[in-house]
């Protein structure tokens, strides 16, 4: 019997799940509420030094490589298995788009985490 | 071959008859949020990298009203889904036990809301003064 792939994304699903549930709803609400709003977040907080220094030291990559990478193949897990809930029976294309996505999502950022360390 | 031509039944609208199935396309609909929330955090990244007033002009478009509005429903729909997370992590989390007693399933689901909490707190803290 032919091995199945789907463990290898259930867990990038599962491990998505988790990091989102701990940290998505703050990261939300500082980056997209208060922070461009000024309630409760100084603008210093993100001011481009900072942030900068920020993606350039090992953990914030790690960090953001976490975020933007399990983020990503939680959620296409979840709209690529959606898509039969609202009547679109998608096949292997989609499932292909779909989780290529994140992995490309996953690629640049590594990308330009390399780029921003040589700012 | 002649095409039989079988009823099936329509499936249109079916999750608005049900609070329940309302329920599960709202977690199921949180992750389209998550998704553009994590596209519009790598396109600040790549702001990141292409200097200060790219970083900046990126800030500002995240103060735009649409942006705001899109925000609150990604919270309000992104945080349904990290309620729900928890809410059925006693089914899905390996089995756990004290003593040779299975934990109490309030345990586990009030246990993962607290660790929402407590690292929603953290996040606070580190962005705003580390």
């Amino acid at each position: 019997m032919k091995r199945s792939n789907e463990p290898i994304f259930w867990s990038l699903f599962g491990a998505g799940g988790m990091l989102s549930a701990l940290v998505a709803p703050i990261l939300i609400f500082i980056t997209g509420i208060i922070a461009p709003i000024g309630l409760w977040m100084p603008g210093q907080a993100l001011a481009y030094s900072r942030v900068l220094g920020f993606a350039q030291h090992w953990l914030g990559k790690l960090m953001l490589m976490a975020v933007i990478s399990l983020f990503l193949f939680h959620a296409v897990h979840r709209i690529y298995h959606g898509l039969h809930d609202i009547g679109v029976h998608a096949g292997t294309a989609a499932r292909v788009a779909a989780y290529g996505s994140a992995l490309l999502g996953t690629l640049i950022s590594a990308y330009l985490l390399i780029v921003a360390g040589l700012r | 071959m002649a095409r039989i031509k079988t009823y099936v039944r329509p499936m249109q609208g079916w999750w608005r008859r049900n609070p329940y199935y309302v329920r599960y396309m709202i977690r199921e609909a949180s992750s389209v949020f998550l998704a553009i929330y994590t596209v519009i955090l790598l396109v600040g990244l790549f702001r990141l990298t292409q200097g200060e007033a790219a970083w900046d002009a990126w800030r500002a478009a995240l103060a735009s009203p649409g942006s705001i509005v899109f925000h609150w429903l990604a919270l309000l729909t992104v945080s349904y889904h990290a309620y729900t997370w928890w809410k059925v992590a006693p089914k899905t989390a390996p089995d756990l036990r004290i003593a040779g007693r299975p934990l109490p399933e309030l345990v586990i689901t009030a246990g993962g809301w607290l660790a929402t909490l407590g690292t929603s707190a953290l996040v606070y803290l580190i962005v705003r003064w580390m």
